[in-house]
């Protein structure tokens, strides 16, 4: 299998944030803080992985008709379990993605790799596809986070550098003091404007390097 | 019980709209808003979903996971009887209202999987809200979502006209917009009833 092709698709070339557009919700809304970016892409990381794997190796058995309710059972079974085991093991965690945690049930990212790729490939391609695009989703959370993070309040790593009391206690580095960040930035307003930039920056990346290979091409 | 429902009204509405302060249906939000007219049938179609689906979450909650002890179970049973309740508005208004039917679309459909629909029943779950708070909390966050797509639809069609710059075409160029918006309704965010 080409594995390189698909780890280039998940990070880059068919982000599934940047470039396919899916999963916004999530997206601009928790991405506030560092620690938070990195919790969220790893849990929607091992949702999609487990629910690619399990909906590949049952795709030959799911009638078609009702193939997106059996989805639907499939993820919200996953996120159910990951729900529960940050409850347990990463409380402060879960009290600050809140009702973002059970709603990756609805993201579009998990059910659109479900529909797009899982249900149609097999079970090893799957599972890869499930860890790079949830690669390429916690890649651009976390750039997200790390940008309104810094610019609206200083600082870095809120919640797991420094800690006190064991993770999500921790102050981070204060890099400049916090009254002279744009708050506005870890405002909603911030989540949309951040996320117009990035997708703008990819939108000027893909289309110089296509006119690059234009170029190429030509001579 | 009166000054409760509209602090819950007021609030969903303005001050914590469902998407310019909570982030929820954003999906919808950026796809069906080229277009008022659109705009208006997706507005009042998630409107009634989330209205129906609060009342009818808070009975099975409150009557059928509480007390057998499965509240581990929500997100999956809301998810299914969400699924259920937007096949069977489906059917319904083909029967009875055809007009609508068609003026909807592809739109019923995906409002199973818009996470304003959810998010509004756990967040009533969450905040532990009874039969009619939850009930007026559905129906006034669906208002909320129905004005915020109005407005955003109406100056998307005038932003087609306007220049900017190439990288910012299609979606980013509606985020910008959003946000600008997002900015304006802070300014509700300074309101406090009761």
């Amino acid at each position: 299998m080409n594995i390189k092709k698909q780890f280039k698709d998940g990070l880059i070339t068919n982000n599934p944030v940047l470039v396919q557009l899916l999963g916004m919700c999530s997206t601009m809304a928790i991405t506030t803080m560092f620690f938070n970016g990195i919790g969220m892409g790893i849990s929607v990381l091992i949702i999609l992985t487990c629910c690619n794997v399990v909906i590949s190796a049952m795709r030959k058995i799911i009638p078609n008709d009702i193939r997106i309710a059996v989805f639907v059972v499939i993820i919200a079974g996953f996120v159910t379990i990951v729900d529960l085991l940050l409850q347990a093991y990463v409380p402060a965690l879960s009290e600050s993605l809140g009702v973002f945690i059970p709603l990756i049930v609805v993201n579009c990212i998990i059910i659109g790799r479900a529909e797009a790729f899982a249900a149609k490939n097999s079970i090893g391609a799957s599972a890869l596809d499930g860890i790079f695009q949830g690669l390429g989703y916690t890649i651009v959370l976390t750039i997200m986070c790390i940008i309104r993070e810094f610019l609206g309040s200083g600082s870095f790593g809120k919640g797991i550098i420094n800690t006190i009391n064991g993770i999500g206690t921790g102050n981070g580095l204060q890099i400049f003091p916090e009254e002279f960040g744009a708050k506005l930035l870890t405002m909603p307003f911030g989540g949309f404007l951040t996320l117009g930039c990035l997708i703008a920056l990819m939108q000027y990346a893909l289309r110089k390097s296509a006119e690059k290979k234009e170029k190429e091409g030509n001579k | 019980m009166l000054t409760s429902i509209l602090s819950i009204s007021l609030g969903a509405i303005l001050i914590n709209n469902f998407i310019f302060s909570q982030f929820l249906g954003c999906c919808p939000f950026l796809g069906c808003s080229s277009k008022v007219d659109t705009a208006v049938g997706m507005g009042l179609a998630v409107t009634f979903v989330m209205g129906l689906a609060s009342a009818i979450c808070w009975v099975v909650n409150e009557y059928v996971l509480m007390p057998l002890g499965l509240a581990f179970l929500q997100t999956l049973t809301f998810i299914l009887v969400i699924a259920a309740l937007v096949q069977f508005v489906e059917m319904f208004l083909k029967k009875s209202i055809p007009s609508l039917y068609s003026a909807l679309g592809i739109y019923l459909p995906l409002i199973t999987t818009n996470c304003a629909v959810l998010g509004v029943v756990l967040l009533n779950v969450q905040n532990k809200y009874n039969f009619i708070e939850s009930t007026v909390y559905g129906i006034t966050g669906g208002l909320g979502f129905l004005l915020a797509i109005v407005l955003f639809a109406s100056v998307r069609e005038r932003v087609e006209f306007a220049e900017y710059p190439k990288s910012f075409e299609g979606f980013p160029i509606c985020l910008v917009t959003a946000s600008l918006l997002a900015l304006a309704f802070m300014g509700f965010s300074g309101m406090k009833i009761f």
